[in-house]
């Protein structure tokens, strides 16, 4: 077998490996995980459309001067839809919505599930104990019902404000926690009682510092994971509320979601309403959870069996 | 055995309880007054308020409310509807059948789409056929069911003028009708749900496969296929089970969805209507229904485990 040529190897030493600079480093990643490498520059793209939509999208969102229900052209790419506007225009700025709240969703539930599972994991006992069933309760809820109840209930008024935005990636980040919590608690629990952590005990480092300043960094890499492989299920989970109407989207702040709803009317008349809506959000998460498939083989490829 | 399944069942209780806390509580935070909704109207007068408020117990302390609807709901009456002033309880009864025939198909095309993907892929790991398949799933996770829905609408009727028969008939009057209403969102949601499967049963086959026992069982002679199948994957069905238990409530999720989209009504369709409504108490009633059987099923899943592995009772 191979294995015994390989041990009986010499090792190179640390000092005779030539250094790599940042790019190498980068370029090797991307050459052993090409698939990864390519969604991860759609996905830096992605962003880019969203920043710069207003300057990207060849006509305003609610200009409504074009030819009603034009297939897709050469001057209309994705066609136009039944109130005479422009559906690739709109695609455009749609991905403001679908990753502001993708990304807030990822950031409120991150956080969340962070501090849960560090104080679960860290402190233990009846703490523990507690968020556990926190976290059972909340896993008791199906989640899409749990995001209209929420939001019917808190955001009865909706529309697009700095509010709504908040309040359904608040939403969006309560089902995401539970996940985010399990694996802090897990990689927590498995640091615990190492040396380092046991000697920044002795030196009287509160359990606080300790929490934040010593477990935390070393568990970075997983909650990077968790994070970047939930952006995907939380596009998704935006584009499912703006479908039925509870999301953030108007005329003038279109989502793919509500784009696939306001040309219900005419689906079967024009492909186009909603088939381009629809390629918009699959392709945006196919992107992040490529990525993040790759990201979780590079930087832990523990979770891999988890998943 | 006895002493865990007491354990898990008061667990599940606990759990129960605080979701009809949390969901009691929340409805009666609303923002704005009942009345308005009742009456469907802005403009009333403080009297006719104190009329409906007596008339629907909330001028009572909230926990003797709490307590009282609990009662109603031990006994299946989760009170009146604000809106159509019809029975909770009796406006879900007739919708259930459809939700569950539906989730049912789901899991039914699901399964039949996920083991098949995820036994070949880990039987053949690492063959162009894996690597195809693997591709493949990973995209289907990034499809909303809610677009594969739509264009199983949009495309038969442009290229063949197909549509399914509008109008819902239940099962037991139409059943060839019935499912052919069915079928199409079940296939969507199906189809969402058994990406996940497929990934869960091909690396919890090639697990087992890696086990002496496998090898045991080749070694005796017997056929690829009857070592897969028989010796494999009934072993590499827990797993699989475990994740199916956690995504029923992605499905219940799905099929609000589609229910809108097919226009079939089932309980989804009763939820979105409801709270466009402002209907909270059927609200209410509908977030209760569908956590209690998402607690129940994984309480029996976790039960079941038991009763397979000794080892999970006894740690």
């Amino acid at each position: 077998m191979t294995s015994a040529a390989e041990t009986s190897l010499p090792v190179p030493s640390y000092e005779l490996r030539a250094r790599r600079s940042p790019i190498q480093r980068v370029w090797r990643i991307a050459r052993k995980k090409p698939i990864g490498a390519v969604a991860c520059v759609v996905c830096i793209l992605l962003v880019l459309v969203a920043v710069f939509a207003g300057q990207l999208a060849p006509h305003p969102v609610d200009a409504q001067r074009f030819p009603r229900l034009q297939a897709p052209s050469a001057t209309y790419p994705m066609g136009t839809d039944n109130l005479f506007r422009d559906m690739f225009s709109r695609i455009i700025v749609s991905s403001r919505i679908s990753l502001g709240v993708g990304f807030g969703a990822v950031f409120v539930g991150t956080v969340l599930g962070t501090v849960l599972g560090m104080l679960g994991g860290y402190l233990g006992g009846w703490v523990d104990l507690l968020i556990g069933r926190l976290l059972d309760v909340m896993l008791g809820f199906p989640p899409l019902v749990f995001l209209i109840f929420f939001l019917s209930i808190f955001n009865s008024k909706g529309g697009y404000s700095m509010q709504s935005y908040l309040l359904v990636s608040l939403a969006i980040g309560i089902i995401i926690a539970p996940t985010t919590a399990r694996i802090v608690r897990g990689s927590v629990l498995s640091i615990r009682n190492l040396q380092y952590i046991e000697a920044a005990q002795c030196v009287g480092n509160s359990a606080n510092r300790i929490m934040w300043r010593h477990v935390l960094p070393n568990v970075v890499a997983p909650i990077i994971v968790i994070a970047s492989i939930q952006i995907g299920n939380a596009i998704l989970a935006e584009a499912a509320l703006s479908f039925l109407g509870l999301g953030i989207a108007n005329a003038t702040h279109p989502s793919w979601g509500a784009m696939l709803q306001d040309t219900r009317a005419v689906w079967e008349r024009a492909w186009w309403t909603a088939f381009m809506p629809g390629l918009a959000i699959s392709l945006a998460v196919l992107s992040f959870n490529l990525f993040g498939d790759a990201l979780r083989d590079i930087l832990d490829p523990r979770l891999r069996q988890g998943s | 055995m006895g002493q865990y399944v007491v354990k898990r069942i008061l667990f599940s209780l606990l759990v129960l309880l605080a979701i009809s806390v949390i969901v009691f509580s929340a409805v009666r935070v609303i923002p704005g007054n009942v009345c308005h909704i009742v009456l469907q109207t802005p403009d009333v007068t403080k009297e006719q308020c104190t009329v409906i408020d007596k008339e629907l117990g909330i001028d009572q302390p909230m926990v003797t409310q709490y307590f009282k609807y609990m009662g109603g709901v031990l006994t299946g009456d989760f009170g009146k509807s604000l809106i159509t002033k019809r029975a909770v309880g009796a406006e879900m009864k007739d919708r259930i059948p459809l939700t569950i025939e539906l989730t049912l198909l789901s899991t039914f095309f699901a399964l039949v789409i996920a083991i098949p993907i995820g036994v070949v892929s880990a039987v053949r790991q690492d063959s162009l056929s894996d690597y195809g398949l693997r591709f493949l799933t990973i995209g289907w996770l990034s499809i909303p069911s809610f677009w594969l829905g739509t264009m199983l609408i949009v495309f038969p009727s442009k290229w063949w003028h197909y549509g399914p028969p509008v109008g819902y008939v239940n099962i037991w009057e139409d059943p060839l009708r019935n499912l052919e209403q069915l079928y199409l969102p079940a296939i969507s949601l199906g189809l969402a749900l058994s990406a996940s499967l497929a990934r869960v049963t091909r690396s919890s086959m090639l697990e087992v496969l890696r086990q002496d026992y496998i090898r045991t069982a080749r070694a005796k002679g017997l056929g690829g296929a009857v070592v897969v199948v028989r010796h494999a994957l009934r072993n590499a069905m827990i797993p699989v089970t475990t994740l199916f238990a956690l995504q029923v409530g992605v499905l219940f999720g799905g099929t609000v969805v589609l229910e809108s989209i097919f226009s079939l009504p089932g309980l989804g369709g009763l939820t979105l209507s409801a709270v466009r409504a402002k209907d909270y108490s059927q609200v209410q009633g509908l977030v209760l229904l569908f956590a209690t059987v998402l607690v129940v099923l994984n309480l029996l899943v976790d039960l079941s485990y038991a009763w397979i592995d000794p080892r999970i009772r006894y740690s």
